[in-house]
Order: C-alpha cells, then structure tokens, then sequence
C-alpha cells in the first residue's frame, strides 16, 4: 500500500495539477486498501503525472472495474466514505475502480476512483487507456457491463455480450428477459392440441 | 488501421488496393478452430501472407460469471473458481480464498499455508507441462507432444483426486485454511512425482529446445519490449520473458513463499521462445519450492477454527488480492456490504488482459504465426470470457 497522503503531497507539487480535486476514500474493512478519489476533468492528467513521476512511477495499471452504487439502500451506506468531494452514499452513481501498480519500483496498490454524475444510460467518464494500454479492454468491458461510457476510448464497443444485447446486466436494477413467469394462458384455457 | 475496420463496410471498389493491384483479405480465424484453445475468434486482415490488422472477438463463452458470484453466498463461488481457468482449479481457489481472508482479516494455519505452495506448485508444473504440448501442437507437431505432456501431467492429477476427490475441478480451498488434510502416505506420493519429473523436463527439453524447426518457428515471433508490456498490463512468464522481473511470488511476498529458496528465470528477447524456455525453466524452479515444502511440512490444523463457512459475513469494506497463477497475475477485488454475499465480485483475469497486445504482437507476422503466438500467450477461454 503507497501512503495516500505521499501521494497527495507529490500531486501537489505539480503546478499543472494545483487545481485538481482530489480526496482519499476509507476503506473500513481489515485490508486498511483506501482510495483515492479524483474528479473526472482531471483524471487523464493526473494518470499521466502518476505514470511519470518518479518517485511514484505507477506503470502497471493491473484491475479496472465498474460498481453501481443505486444509491439510498442500505448496501450503499454501509460503506464508509468522506472527504472533500461531498457525495453522500443516497447519492445514485456509478464507479470506476483502477488498481495500479509500479513494476519499476516495486511497490501499489494506489486505487483510484472515478465517479459519474448520475446513473444515465451512458454515463460518461474519461478513458485512462491512452496512459495505459491494460485498461483498454477492461473499460470495454466495464462499458459492456455497466454502461459507462468511457471518452477518447480508441474501440468503444460491447466486448462480452452481443451488439444487439439491450441493457448492462451488471446494474444492480437490471433484470433478466426471461425472468417474467412464462405465459401459460393458452393451455389454461384448454387450447386445442 | 483505421481502414481495416470498416473493410467489411468499405465498397470494394474503394478499397485501397497495393501498388501491384492486389487487395487486402479479411479472415476470420475461429471460433471453432483446433489452436484457438476454446472458442476464441480473430478478425485478421491480410496483405498477402502478412498481417495487417487483427481484431480479437471475445465473449462465446460468457455467462456471467461475477454476476453469478454477486448472487450467491461467498463459498458458494469457490466452486466456480475452479471453471475459470480449469487447468489450474487450485491457483484459482486461493486468489479466491487470499482475497477473501483479505477482506475479512482471517488467518490461515502454517499446515495450510504449506499445503497451499505444494499444490499451487504443483498446479504450475502440470499447466506448463500441457502448455509445451498445445504449443508444439499449434506448430503443427499435433498430438504426440501433448500427449507425452497429459501423461506426465496425469501423475499430478492424480495427487489431486487422492486428496480432493476431482481431477479437474478441485474445489479445495477454504476461506483461513482448506477444505480436508492430506490422505495417509500423500507425502510420500507427491515426493515420488518430484523425483520423477526432472528426468521428463530434462527429455523434453532435449528433445525441442534444439529442434530446428521449432527454433526457426518461434525464435523472434511475437517479440515486444517489456515496458510495452508491462504498460500492456501482460504479467506471467510473458513478461518475464521479455527480462522484465516481476514475480508476485518474490514482490508479494504472499502466503509463505519469503521462506524457500528459488530464483526467477527471465528471458532476453520475449519472443514465442523465450517464453517456451522461461516456463520450461518455471519447472525446475516450481520442482526446487515443491521440495523445500515437502521436507518442511508441519503438523497441525488446516483450517482456522475462527473461520466459519456458514453464514458467513465479512465486514465492511474491500479488499484485492492477487497470486502468481501460472498464466500471469490472477487478482479477485470484492466488496462487502456485511451481508452474506459479495457486494462486488471482480476477477482480473490474466489470459484476458495477456491478449490486450495481441494485435501489436502479430502485425507484420505471417498468417501462420498468428496461432504460434497466440498459443505463446496461453489462454483459458473459461477465464478470459468468465
């Protein structure tokens, strides 16, 4: 685990990066794994300075994921969250998690977190595989399955489902076609065989 | 690149033709083809014999797999651990288990802690043993090869059944510890195996490392630098053999592995060779661990009498844990919101993300190559598809 507060210290340095919003997120189970959340519009910048930099040189981007946070459930309070970027765990969004890594210096995880204002079909988050080429088809998957839509992605397209799939089955309110009891109407009424 | 995209879309007669008339064919490679390994599609575009462009198609084999994990309890998923990559069931349970103890803070007992190395261990001999085999078979030396693999590989699946019932299908590893203790005389059993193997890795080796044609298939074929892969996010033998170090087992240091004595093979250029040579080295390493385990295999508990299996319900909060499985870094990320199932269940998958630089791998290859690499990679379509 890289200490976040290091993290912060060193992105601050960074003249280009003074105006970015960044906050750490705590994490309250036993694996003591915090975040660091960023603000969307800075996100790319960010990424790079910490590719870079180098006493970070976070080069290995390992997991990327979505979670849906449909926010006002008991599921989504459970989870601990503060700092600066004020939004309360009612509030509906959609996350994309990155674990990253230095191969070079041998040390990570720092999880970064990206959230998206609401959860519309076709959220919209910046795409970090320009820094990264590993997250490339892992965000298409996370826009497969979560419907995120990653910008400046170079293929944007569903990876595991079909073309034609309607819907991101791994939203917490998604529900199956065939899930609707089958009609058996025509044998009640006695159909004629 | 760009073109190639659309070729299917582009009117023919506005195709871009080569200086000497000829036109760009577009193939596709799979999904049921002998060396896909599973039911994997390319899209390749050819400029003669050469590769231009090639666009993997993933998916025939998804069902779902983390939503599935979402809906049940947590040691439900243990069984459907061992279908992601099904060749190593093992490696597979204690990611699994790793991540889990992770996220609720539980202890593993050193017998388990042991027995975890040996069967991990042994898990990576009998994967890389197949591997040579598919490879060699996707060369077109069909067959033979692979089945000198599956017999030697059959004297590990044996050890497994004895101890855990399947072959394949392990289902072993429990969340702090595992699931039974060895049956009487396992040890003396696997010690037989260990003696056993060298004198296969030793003929294998023999017999393809100076083969002519193998070295003129493979030497210099799908060769990236490293800091390519590594920002690729390609781990395993690929990117060792590319000479960039990089081991879980030694970074992280997981489970027990800071106290046996074993050295990280690299490879220089990061061709289909190098990677063939890393993992028949792999062996030998894997073959030093197993013997140190075996010879220092304490008595006691394998399971942590604190861990409970029902009912279960880890507290709040996340966790990510990752191993050194034979195919690269295998990571679960799960979240817990304190109720009996995972919140969020995630698997980084490395076959997956090894075929991120699969195109870049294969351009301005020949057409026969394209198999040659993708079987370097070694994919299970079980994990890349979940």
């Amino acid at each position: 685990m890289i200490d976040l507060d290091f993290v912060i210290e060193r992105i601050r340095t960074e003249q280009h990066l003074l105006a970015a919003r960044v906050s750490t997120w705590t994490n309250a189970g036993p694996s003591g794994q915090n975040a660091l959340v960023v603000e969307q519009e800075f996100a790319v910048d960010l990424a790079l300075f910490l590719r870079d930099d180098p006493e970070l040189r976070l080069d290995y981007c390992s997991n990327v994921t979505g979670i849906d946070w449909p926010g006002g459930s008991a599921k989504a309070s459970a989870m601990g969250q503060d700092g600066d970027i004020d939004r309360r765990p009612e509030d509906a969004h959609l996350e994309v998690v990155y674990h990253l890594y230095s191969v070079a210096l041998r040390h990570g995880p720092l999880i970064l977190r990206l959230r998206t204002a609401d959860r519309a079909e076709k959220a919209r988050l910046p795409s970090l595989s320009s820094v990264w080429k590993s997250a490339e088809l892992q965000e298409r998957e996370v826009y497969d399955l979560y419907g995120i839509a990653f910008e400046r992605h170079p293929d944007l397209r569903r990876i595991l489902l079909w073309d034609e799939f309607e819907g991101h089955p791994m939203r917490k309110d998604y529900e199956m076609p065939d899930e609707a009891p089958a009609s058996t109407a025509s044998i009640e009424e006695g159909a004629a065989p | 690149m760009n073109d190639s995209r659309t070729l299917a879309e582009t009117p023919r007669r506005s195709r871009k033709l080569n200086e000497d008339g000829t036109e760009l064919l577009e193939l596709s490679l799979g999904p049921q083809h002998p060396s896909t390994h599973g039911v994997f599609r390319m899209n390749a575009v050819l400029d003669g014999e050469t590769i231009v462009a090639l666009q993997p198609v993933f998916g025939y084999l998804h069902r779902n797999h983390e939503q599935l994990a979402e809906g049940m309890s947590y040691l439900a998923s243990m069984p459907y651990t061992d279908r992601l990559d099904y060749f190593c069931s093992l490696s597979n349970n204690w990611a699994y288990a790793l991540s889990v103890e992770q996220l609720a803070g539980l202890e593993v007992p050193e017998r388990a802690q042991y027995l975890r190395v040996i069967l991990a261990e042994l898990t990576r001999l009998q994967n890389h043993t197949v591997y040579l085999g598919f490879l060699l078979g996707d060369m077109g030396a069909w067959g033979s090869v692979l089945m000198y693999g599956f017999k030697q590989r059959d004297a590990v699946l044996d050890l497994f059944e004895s101890l855990t019932g399947a072959r394949m299908m392990c289902d072993y590893m429990r969340f702090g510890g595992c699931r039974c203790d060895l049956p009487r005389g396992w040890p003396e059993e696997a010690r037989k195996v260990v003696d056993e193997y060298p004198g296969f890795i030793d003929e294998m080796e023999q017999l393809l490392v100076e083969n002519e044609i193998l070295r003129a298939r493979t030497m210099g074929v799908g060769a990236l630098p490293g800091e390519r892969l590594v920002n690729g996010g390609v781990t395993g033998p690929m990117l060792r053999a590319a000479g960039v170090s990089y081991d879980l087992r030694k970074v992280d240091r997981y489970g027990i592995y800071d106290r046996f004595d074993f050295r990280v093979p690299l490879g220089r250029r990061g061709d289909v060779y190098d990677r063939l040579m890393v993992r028949i080295l792999e062996m030998r390493e894997s073959l030093k661990i197993l013997d140190q385990a075996l010879r220092g295999l304490p008595g006691g508990p394998v399971l942590d009498p604190k861990a409970k299996l029902r009912n279960f319900k880890p507290p709040a909060g996340e966790a990510y844990a990752r191993v050194e499985a034979p195919k690269g870094e295998l990571g679960f990320y799960l979240i817990s919101d304190q109720s009996t199932q995972p919140y969020r269940y995630r698997v980084r998958p490395p076959s997956f993300v090894n075929l991120t630089l699969l195109e870049e791998m294969c351009i301005g290859a020949k057409i026969a190559d394209v198999m040659v690499v993708l079987g370097s990679i070694d994919i299970v379509l079980g994990e890349v598809d979940r």
